[in-house]
């Protein structure tokens, strides 16, 4: 059966979204059971290299245990904290570009496959300049091995995989990972159509 | 081991949303991708999103003519937005957070960014709301109707009055911002973002003025409802024991 109704188009956030979120704390999940924090920053780029000063950044994950809170995660059996939503937004800053996220490692959630997907974070980008979101994913540099077995980064050709993978910056505590955005450019960015 | 629900959505359609790069908006030259997005089935991750619980929401975040809370309504022709969310298939979205933002009566936003429009703050007027959607998808906000404003994109431009949208939907797959307009502007014809939409879709984006929602004595009444991609055929549940 075709759809009946057309999708509402998109349109850009504009370039005064932050009036009304990020809401304090946003950007900050509590630690639940079995997680371990972590950070996540980086700088969003436009085609210019220079920082992109009003981007929305969200991201939406599973916990430790690799659960969504979602009705659609009917794994009874892995473990949920309910305070955990796994959701997240952070605005870059006017002077640098930067954003930062405060969160927990994800679990490794299953694949269309039978089998599991290395642990990722998936990042919806936004702001002035944007007509419609862009959708990537965050992998982790010390996960090499789950990541070579991924289902979705299967698909990206091997040149441009290290877009999605954050660097953990050596000796870094809480365990802080490098992951910036470039909308152009030899290292652009690997957005998802799903 | 069980497994979870990974529901089939129907494709984003692209050909009734804008494209990234808009040169008449410019903005979007530097700002949009030039790789296509990588096409990748959606997985649980993508199927699923946040929901309900994440923000707590009031009923008197859905009235911005009181919501900034200092007791004295804002100054403004008041008017009721109200609509549904509704799915491809022509479901309703239920328990959906819907957030919007706008310009006050004069066109100005509450924000710190400098403008060079000389319009006034309206101290009674904040320009935020958020809203739940109902069982049904129906939403429902009381707000002033927001003024044009003057922006640099090209001579003598101004943003026809609109009211900026954000709603979550239940799945990453189903995230929408977009910006409703007003039945009868005047100014649309010069607005590359809402020019930005194919010609077929734009009158989407445009609420319509309904006599059965405006209420005596009170408020204008406008409908604007909101179309999310949606689950395509049946939720197949992945098998394997
Ligand atoms: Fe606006």
């Amino acid at each position: 059966m075709s759809p009946r109704l057309g999708q509402t188009p998109s349109q850009t956030v504009g370039p005064y979204v932050s009036m009304a979120f990020p809401r304090e704390g946003d950007n900050v999940l509590p630690v639940p059971d079995g997680g371990e924090r972590i950070v996540i920053t980086g700088v969003v780029y436009d085609g210019d290299r220079n920082h992109i000063e009003d981007a929305v950044i969200e991201t939406w994950q599973a916990n430790p245990y690799g659960r969504y809170n979602h009705p659609d995660d009917t794994r009874e059996e892995v473990p949920l904290d309910p305070t955990w939503t796994g959701f997240a937004r952070a605005m870059t800053d006017f002077e640098t570009g930067a954003y930062r996220i405060e969160t927990v490692k994800p679990g490794r959630v299953p694949d269309l496959e039978g089998d599991f997907q290395a642990p990722h974070i998936a990042v919806i980008v936004q702001g002035r300049g944007m007509l419609n979101p862009v959708f990537t994913r965050i992998y982790f540099s010390d996960e090499e091995e789950a990541n070579a077995d991924d289902l979705v980064l299967r698909q990206v050709p091997e040149a441009r995989r290290h877009t999605l993978i954050a660097q953990l910056e050596p000796g870094s505590d809480p365990k802080t990972y490098r992951f910036d955005i470039r909308f152009q450019g030899d290292d652009e960015t690997v957005f998802f159509d799903f | 081991m069980s497994e979870p629900i990974v529901r089939h959505y129907g494709p984003k359609a692209y050909s009734d949303h804008p494209p990234f790069k808009y040169p008449d908006y410019k903005s979007t030259i530097k700002r949009s991708p030039t790789h296509d997005p990588i096409k990748v089935v959606a997985t649980l991750t993508e199927t699923t999103g946040p929901g309900p619980a994440w923000a707590e929401i009031t009923p008197e975040d859905a009235d911005l003519t009181t919501n900034a809370g200092t007791g004295s309504p804002a100054i403004g022709e008041r008017i009721i937005v109200t609509g549904r969310v509704l799915d491809e298939n022509g479901n309703g979205v239920p328990d959906t957070i819907v957030e919007v933002w706008q310009a006050n009566a004069c066109g100005r936003y509450v924000h710190w960014r400098e403008t060079a429009f000389p319009a006034p703050l309206d101290p009674n007027f904040i320009g935020v709301g958020q809203c739940k959607t109902d069982a049904e998808g129906n939403y429902r906000f009381l707000t002033i109707k927001p003024g044009a404003y003057p922006w640099g994109n090209h001579p003598n431009a101004w943003r026809p009055p609109h009211i900026h949208f954000s709603i979550l939907g239940p799945a990453l797959v189903t995230r929408l911002v977009t910006q409703m307009y007003f039945e009868g502007d005047p100014l649309l014809f010069q607005d590359p973002m809402y020019n930005s939409v194919p010609p077929h879709a734009r009158e989407r984006l445009v609420a319509r003025y309904d006599h059965d929602v405006t209420e005596e004595n009170w408020a204008l009444g406008w409908r604007f409802d909101i179309v999310l991609r949606g689950p395509n055929g049946n939720v197949e549940e992945m098998e394997e024991e």
